[in-house]
């Protein structure tokens, strides 16, 4: 999963990347999948510098899936720490650069979210739940933004 | 295209790792594996 060298540069690039074996790292296995709720492999969290879960990836993902989930991590990072300006940037790059991937309608979505927390605007709510439902109709963002309209 | 690619350097001690994530200002990609090493 992390052959490509676009994931390694993201990984390398932009985290502190740890790995936690099943079977070679058993002590460190048995702590952090109970800290964390982990049952299968492969799972990849995102967790701040709160040591706080920000965005879990569950299973394999092909190339271009991984790259946009996990930039939806940085993103929600950045959320977390009420950065809204620089998430809304980042979600909405994840959705230009991955726009076919399961990440796009979702980070559309939270890019919205990140916008009306900045300018307490109801219309960034709004404006979203259209540009969601007519890029991504049939997605589960789509439902959820349906609300705003 | 030119690349500088260079494999991941993976760590395994997780709380120091979360130390130099708050000094680095940087999250943490926490990787829960079965994969062979």
């Amino acid at each position: 999963m992390y052959t490509d060298g676009r994931v390694k540069d993201l990984i390398s690039g932009r985290f502190i990347p740890v790995r936690v074996h099943v079977r070679d790292n058993r002590d460190e296995w048995q702590r952090l999948s109970d800290q964390f709720g982990v049952q299968w492999t492969p799972t990849i969290l995102v967790v701040n510098q709160d040591a706080k879960e920000v965005h879990r990836i569950e299973g394999f993902l092909p190339v271009d899936d991984l790259m946009s989930q996990v930039e939806l991590g940085l993103a929600q990072a950045a959320f977390t720490r009420a950065d809204y300006s620089n998430a809304e940037s980042s979600f909405r790059d994840v959705a230009r650069k991955y726009p076919k991937t399961d990440a796009a309608p979702e980070a559309l979505y939270w890019a919205g979210v990140a916008k009306y927390r900045s300018s307490d605007d109801p219309a960034a709510l709004k404006e979203t739940a259209g540009v969601v439902s007519r890029e991504y109709p049939e997605s589960t963002w789509a439902k959820k933004a349906s609300v705003w309209q | 295209m030119a690349t500088t690619t260079q494999n991941i350097t993976w760590r395994h001690d997780y709380d120091n790792a979360l130390k130099d994530a708050q000094r680095q200002g940087k999250p943490i990609l926490l990787d829960f594996s079965a994969a062979p090493m």
